[in-house]
């Protein structure tokens, strides 16, 4: 038992160093996931029947297929239309197209959780379509969508340990080596997972604090 | 006296279900006129016609000369110069109770950022509201919301008030607050038209009175003659059931 908790201990430096590629990757797959829902949800919104389709497709082209084989198309795929990418790079890239599919889908349930009377109120003062969605319903809307960003965030983060198959040295990945070294493949994935529990916990205590702060003042008395 | 508002023939429906069914009726500036009649009968749907929050089916609204009906007609500045307070208050949960009324002198009157605070300012003293401007609207009663409300569609400077039952969804005691501001702004000579079921606030301000049914004005004269009325059965029965 305390050879086992040495061991964990001894292997938790290295694992760390995997730590900063995991955020890394999040970090950026969420944020391309992030401009792209942003670019999508205003074409949903305001573009006519016509070009309607391009953000719906998108999104049931990336939530129907699996991100591994996402990943998989644009790391081994890719190449053969002459276009290389690194592991690093690839990993980021499917992560963020996947997530911009789920983000999008976000945007769409918090604009209609705003209530026709929010709307009504807006046009009845003279405000243009553009500015009842840029003033009133968008900065709502986001408020409404913070929580499930928040969990699409950390199942980001879970899921970036796919990333590990094309190479990419992140936490997952640098389990698989030292598994390979020691043999210990119990405990080491159990260190593995630890840290990302750690990580996962970390991110929403973090984000419960700028929910509050974000929070419409006198929100939960109406309720 | 000119027609500040005219309604002719107006028709409107939510899909199948027809709503309105040929309402006509005229409105002087500077008058105050109440709707009443029972829920379902379209008057908020006739309010709403007015400024095209629902776009009628058929007929004509003519306010201040302009044809609103028209598709030519650019809504929002019709929309611009006419107030609008909801049943529900509907204030910007989001915004403080001096932004709710700023940002539309701001936006859509085009005043600056301190040319429409000021007059926020001034908007909230008038309905009593001017220590809460740094509140948000769910911090605040119903009663309080609704001031904040009506604040909010007078900063516009409309020619012409519409207000949709604004008493109905408060609890009785918060209702005199809000019937005593309007009292203060009927005074003042602005145009309005209320749909209400405050008998006693209706004798007393308005000068005419619209019983609805059905998509159809059934009667139009002063208030006391409509409340006292003994002919018209419908009425009879409508107050009748009003005061129980
Ligand atoms: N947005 C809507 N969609 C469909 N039907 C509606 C809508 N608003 C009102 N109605 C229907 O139209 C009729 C008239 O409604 P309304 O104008 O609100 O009447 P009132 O204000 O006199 O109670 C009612 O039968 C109501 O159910
Ligand atoms: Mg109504």
């Amino acid at each position: 038992m305390l050879d086992t908790l040495f061991f964990i201990a001894s292997i938790i430096p290295f694992l760390i160093q995997g730590i900063s590629v995991t955020l890394q990757v999040t970090l950026f797959a969420f944020a391309i996931g992030l401009a792209l829902a942003s670019l999508l949800t205003p074409i949903r919104v305001f573009a006519p029947v016509s070009l309607s389709w391009l953000p719906r497709t998108y999104v049931e082209l990336f939530r129907g297929t699996p991100l591994l084989v996402q990943l998989f198309l644009i790391y081994f795929g890719l190449p053969s239309k002459g276009i290389k990418l690194d592991a690093l790079t690839a990993g980021i890239l499917a992560l963020g197209l996947n997530s911009a599919a789920y983000q999008a889908e976000i945007f769409r349930a918090s604009i209609k959780g705003i209530p026709e009377s929010q709307f009504l109120a807006a046009e009845s003062l003279g405000m243009s379509r553009l500015q009842v969605y840029r003033y009133v319903v968008f900065p709502q809307a986001f408020r409404i969508a913070l929580p499930a960003l928040v969990n699409e965030f950390v199942t980001l983060m879970k899921e970036s340990s796919l990333v590990a198959i094309i190479g990419v040295a992140e936490l997952t990945r640098r389990g698989e080596y030292l598994v390979a070294y020691t043999f210990r493949a119990l405990e080491v994935y159990i260190a593995v997972a630890m840290l990302y529990l750690v990580l996962c916990l970390t991110f929403s205590q973090g984000a419960k604090i700028i929910e509050k702060k974000l929070k419409i003042p006198g929100y939960e008395r109406s309720r | 006296m000119k027609n500040l508002l005219l309604v002719e023939d107006l028709w409107a429906s939510y899909g199948e279900h027809m709503v309105l069914k040929g309402v006509n009726f005229a409105l002087k500036k500077g008058e105050k006129v109440v709707i009443v009649g029972p829920s379902g009968s379209g008057k908020s749907t006739l309010l709403k016609c007015i400024v095209r929050l629902v776009e009628p089916i058929k007929g004509k609204i003519f306010l201040d000369g302009v044809e609103v009906t028209s598709p030519k007609t650019d809504i929002r500045s019709v929309r611009a110069k006419t107030g609008f307070v909801f049943q529900n208050y509907n204030l910007f949960p989001h915004m403080t109770v001096l932004e709710n009324i700023a940002l539309p002198l701001r936006i859509v009157k085009k005043l600056t950022k301190k040319d429409a605070e000021e007059k926020a300012k001034i908007m909230l003293k008038t309905v009593g509201m001017d220590a809460y401007m740094d509140k948000y609207p769910l911090q605040l009663s119903g009663g309080q919301q609704q001031r904040v409300a009506i604040a909010r569609a007078l900063a516009m400077d409309p020619i012409l008030l519409l207000l949709d039952e604004p008493t109905s969804a408060l609890d009785p005691e918060l209702r005199g607050e809000v019937l005593d501001v309007l009292r203060r702004i009927a005074r003042e000579g602005i145009s309005m038209l209320i749909v209400t079921h405050e008998m006693d606030f209706a004798e007393e301000v308005a000068d005419r009175m619209l019983f609805m049914e059905d998509g159809k004005i059934l009667a139009a004269d002063s208030p006391a003659k409509l409340i006292h009325s003994l002919e018209n059965e419908r009425l009879v029965r409508f107050f009748r059931k009003l005061k129980a």
